[in-house]
C-alpha cells in the first residue's frame, strides 16, 4: 500500500522484520495516508473501536462476578451493584456504554449513507460493516437478557417466538433455542455463553474492516478518488491520531454523564423487577437502538412477514452499493440525494418513535407508512435517482477547492464528467 | 431543502408534544418536593434516611422486603450512617434461623451486621395469602422498578383518596390516583402521627413519605454519593484534557493549511 519500501534501523528489528513484519504494520498504521479534509463525521471509526474495548474490559470483569442462572442472575446483579468494588460503575459503563456504542455506529452508518462511502472500490468494507452491525444487535440483545428482569425475560419470549414463525420447522427451531418449551434457565445460559463469544467475532471483523479500508483509503467528503500520499492527504500520526483523540475525549464527556448521572435513563424500570413467567408487562418494549426494526416488524400484520420485513430492513443495506446507481459518491454534489437523504433520517426516527409506542390506531398507521418509505427510499427512490439526477461539478482534488481555485474553472473542467455520470 | 427539513421536524416533535399531552391525561404530574439527592453534587439527608429506615421498620416492613440490604449497610458510608454499636443494635433486635449445628439441628439466633433484612414471610405465597392474593414487591431496588423513581414512589404514598363517582371497587381494593389503572390493593400505608420519630421531627404523612422514599432511593442506589463524587471529578479531568488536547490538535495542524 505504502509506496516505499520500510526497513527497521536496527539490526535486530531488521532481523524480526523479516521473520514476522510487525514493524512494516507499525510502519503503515502510522504513515498511512489520509485525506486531509475529513471532518468530524469521521472519527466514530476510531470512538467505535474504543466502545469495543470497553466493552469487552467491562464485560470481562462482570463476567467474573455475574452467575448465569434464573434463580441466581437478578441477585448477582445487584450483588455487583452493592459489593462489588467500583461494581457499580463497572455495570453502568457496560449498560450505558452498549448504547454509546449503537449511538456511535448510527451516526458512522448515517456519515456512510451521506458521503456514499458504500460505493466501489468499498463495496466489502461496507458490508463487513453490515455484519458486524448485525452481530452487535444480537450481542446486545443476549446481553439486555442477562440481569433477569421483566424486560429481559418478555424480550428474550418475544424475540425467540419470532422463529416460530419460520413455517414447518419453526417450532422446533424455537424449542432448540430455548433448551426448553419456555424461556428459561438454558436459555440464559447459553445466551451467556453467545454474548461472551459475539464481541470476540466482532473484534476479528473489525480488523478485517479496518484491513478492508485500507486498501482504498478513505472516502472523504468530497467523495473523490484522491492520490495517496499527495498534497491532499496527511500521515495518519500524528494528525489523524490527534484529531480523533480530540473527538473522543467529548465522547467520552457525554458517556460519562450518562454513566455518573443518568445510567438507567436509557434503560426501562421493569428491567428492575425480577423475571416472573407469571406476570406480562403492559407493553414489552426492546432497548431503543432496535426500536425503528421493531415498529417494521409489528406494522405488518402476519408474522411471518414482519420477520421477513424486519431481516430485509437490515439486510437491505448490504445490496446498497448496488442499489444506489449513481457514480457520484459524496451528497455534497447531489442536490436531490441530499432531500431524500434527510427525509430517510427523519423516517427513521419516526419508525424509532413510534417502535416505542402501542401498535395501534395512529400509531400503526405511522409505522405502515414509514416502513413502506423506508424500503421505497433503497429499492425505488435510489435507483432512480442515479438515473435522473443532475449532480453538480466535481473538483478535480481536494486541495483545489481549498485553495481558491476558480469555481467557474472547476465547473468547466467537469462538465465532461458530470455528462459521463448521468449517462 | 432547508424549508423541507422544518416541515418535517416541525411535524415529529408535534406528534411527540402530542403524544405527551395525551399521556398526562392519564396520570395526574407527580407531587412536587425538594430532593437533595438530585443533581450534579447530589447527596442523601442523613436524617432523613435514618428516619426513612424507622417508618421503613415500623410501617412497610410488616408486609415488604428489602432482601438484597444487609444490616451493615446501615452502617456504612453514604448511607444512613448509623454508627456501628446502633447498627449492631438494630442486627441484634431481629431473629434468623441458622445451622445446622455440630448436632445437626438449626438454630435461632440474634441477627448480626452480616445478615440480610429479614424478611416479613417466608415465601411468596404465604406474602400472597396474608394479602389478599397480592403480593407486596421486594422494596430493596423499587424506586429503580418504576417509572417516575422517586417522585412516584412520593406520589403514591399520598395519593390515597376516596374513589370518584362511578368508579366501584372491590372489597381490599383501594382508589390511588397515581397507580396504574387507579386500583391499588395496599390500603394507605401512612397517616399524621401513625408513629413517633425518635429525633422528635412532627411525623405529618407527607414527613413520613418523604423520609422513607429518601430510604428507598438509598437501598436502591446505595453509592449514589459515591457515584456523583467520582463522576464530577471524571467529567471535569475530561474537560481539561479535552481543552489540552484540543490546542494540541490546532498546533500539529497548523503545520499543513488545513483548518481542523
Amino acid at each position: 500500500m505504502s509506496d516505499h519500501e520500510y526497513t527497521p534501523s536496527s539490526k535486530f528489528g531488521k532481523w524480526f522484520n523479516d521473520r514476522l513484519p510487525l514493524l512494516t504494520l507499525a510502519n503503515h498504521l502510522t504513515d498511512y495516508p489520509t485525506p486531509k479534509n475529513l471532518n468530524y463525521w469521521w472519527t466514530f471509526g476510531g470512538i467505535l473501536t474504543f466502545c469495543l474495548i470497553t466493552q469487552i474490559v467491562t464485560g470481562l470483569v462482570l463476567a467474573m462476578h455475574y452467575i448465569a442462572h434464573a434463580d441466581m442472575a437478578f441477585s448477582s446483579v445487584e450483588h455487583i451493584m452493592r459489593d462489588v468494588n467500583y461494581g457499580w460503575l463497572l455495570r453502568y459503563v457496560h449498560a450505558n456504554g452498549a448504547s454509546m456504542f449503537f449511538l456511535a455506529v448510527y451516526i458512522h452508518i448515517f456519515r456512510s449513507l451521506f458521503y456514499g462511502s458504500y460505493k466501489s472500490p468499498r463495496e466489502i468494507i461496507w458490508i463487513l460493516g453490515i455484519i458486524i452491525y448485525l452481530l452487535m444487535m444480537a450481542a446486545a440483545f443476549m446481553g439486555y437478557v442477562l440481569p433477569w428482569g421483566q424486560m429481559s425475560f418478555w424480550g428474550a419470549t418475544v424475540i425467540t417466538n419470532l422463529f416460530s414463525a419460520i413455517p414447518l420447522v419453526g417450532e422446533s427451531i424455537t424449542t432448540w433455542l430455548w433448551g426448553g418449551y419456555s424461556v428459561d434457565n438454558p436459555t440464559l445460559t447459553r445466551f451467556f455463553t453467545l454474548h461472551y463469544l459475539i464481541p470476540f467475532l466482532i473484534l476479528g471483523l473489525v480488523v478485517l474492516h479496518i484491513w478492508a479500508l485500507h486498501v482504498p483509503g478513505n472516502n472523504n467528503p468530497v467523495g473523490i478518488d484522491i492520490k495517496k500520499p499527495s498534497k491532499d492527504t496527511v500521515p495518519f500520526h500524528p494528525y489523524i491520531v490527534i484529531k480523533d483523540a480530540f473527538a473522543l475525549l467529548m465522547f467520552c464527556i457525554v458517556f460519562a454523564m450518562f454513566v455518573f448521572y443518568q445510567p438507567n435513563i436509557l434503560g426501562h424500570a421493569d428491567n428492575y423487577i425480577e423475571a416472573d413467567p407469571l406476570v406480562t408487562p403492559a407493553h414489552i418494549v426492546p432497548e431503543w437502538y432496535l426500536l425503528p426494526f421493531y415498529a417494521i416488524l409489528r406494522s405488518v400484520p402476519d408474522k411471518l412477514m414482519g420477520v421477513v420485513a424486519m431481516l430485509s430492513a437490515i439486510l437491505i443495506l448490504a445490496a446498497l452499493p448496488w442499489l444506489d446507481t449513481s457514480k457520484v459518491r459524496s451528497a455534497v454534489f447531489r442536490p436531490l440525494f441530499r432531500q431524500f437523504y434527510w427525509i430517510l433520517v427523519a423516517d427513521v426516527l419516526i419508525l424509532g418513535y413510534v417502535g416505542a409506542m402501542p401498535a395501534e390506531g395512529l400509531y400503526l398507521l405511522i409505522a405502515r407508512v414509514a416502513t413502506a418509505y423506508y424500503f421505497a427510499h433503497f429499492l425505488i427512490i435510489l435507483p432512480v435517482l442515479g438515473w435522473k439526477e443532475k449532480t453538480t461539478p466535481l473538483p478535480l482534488s481536494i486541495t483545489e477547492p481549498v485553495l481558491g481555485g476558480s469555481p467557474n474553472l472547476a465547473a468547466a473542467r467537469s462538465d465532461e464528467k458530470i455528462e459521463k455520470t448521468i449517462k | 431543502m432547508r424549508k423541507l427539513k422544518k416541515i418535517l421536524f416541525v411535524l415529529i416533535f408535534s406528534v411527540i408534544v402530542l403524544n405527551s399531552s395525551n399521556s398526562a391525561e392519564k396520570s395526574p404530574p407527580f407531587l412536587e418536593t425538594k430532593w437533595t439527592f438530585k443533581g450534579l453534587f447530589g447527596k442523601f439527608d442523613r436524617a432523613s434516611l435514618q428516619r426513612g429506615y424507622q417508618v421503613y421498620t415500623e410501617v412497610c416492613a410488616s408486609c415488604h422486603s428489602m432482601k438484597y440490604l444487609t444490616y451493615r449497610n446501615l452502617a456504612e458510608k453514604g448511607g444512613p450512617e448509623f454508627s456501628e454499636a446502633e447498627a449492631k443494635a438494630i442486627a441484634a433486635s431481629f431473629e434468623v434461623t441458622d445451622g445446622p449445628d455440630s448436632t445437626g439441628e438449626m438454630f435461632v439466633r440474634p441477627a448480626k451486621l452480616s445478615d440480610k433484612f429479614v424478611m416479613p414471610y417466608a415465601n411468596e405465597q404465604e406474602a400472597k395469602a396474608a394479602n389478599g392474593g397480592a403480593y407486596p414487591p421486594d422494596m430493596s431496588v423499587l424506586v429503580k422498578a418504576r417509572k417516575g423513581g422517586a417522585d412516584y414512589i412520593y406520589s403514591l404514598l399520598l395519593g390515597y383518596s376516596e374513589p370518584p363517582e362511578g368508579v366501584e371497587l372491590d372489597d381490599g381494593v383501594y382508589y390511588n390516583k397515581y397507580m396504574y389503572g387507579n386500583k391499588i390493593k395496599m390500603p394507605a400505608p401512612l397517616s399524621d402521627d401513625l408513629i413517633e420519630y425518635t429525633d422528635g421531627t412532627k411525623a405529618t404523612a407527607e414527613q413520613m413519605s418523604k423520609d422513607v422514599t429518601n430510604f428507598l432511593m438509598w437501598s436502591a442506589e446505595p453509592h449514589l454519593e459515591q457515584r456523583h463524587k467520582t463522576g464530577f471529578r471524571v467529567i471535569a479531568y475530561l474537560i481539561i484534557l479535552t481543552v489540552l488536547v484540543y490546542f494540541t490538535m490546532k498546533k500539529i495542524w497548523s503545520r499543513v493549511e488545513s483548518k481542523v
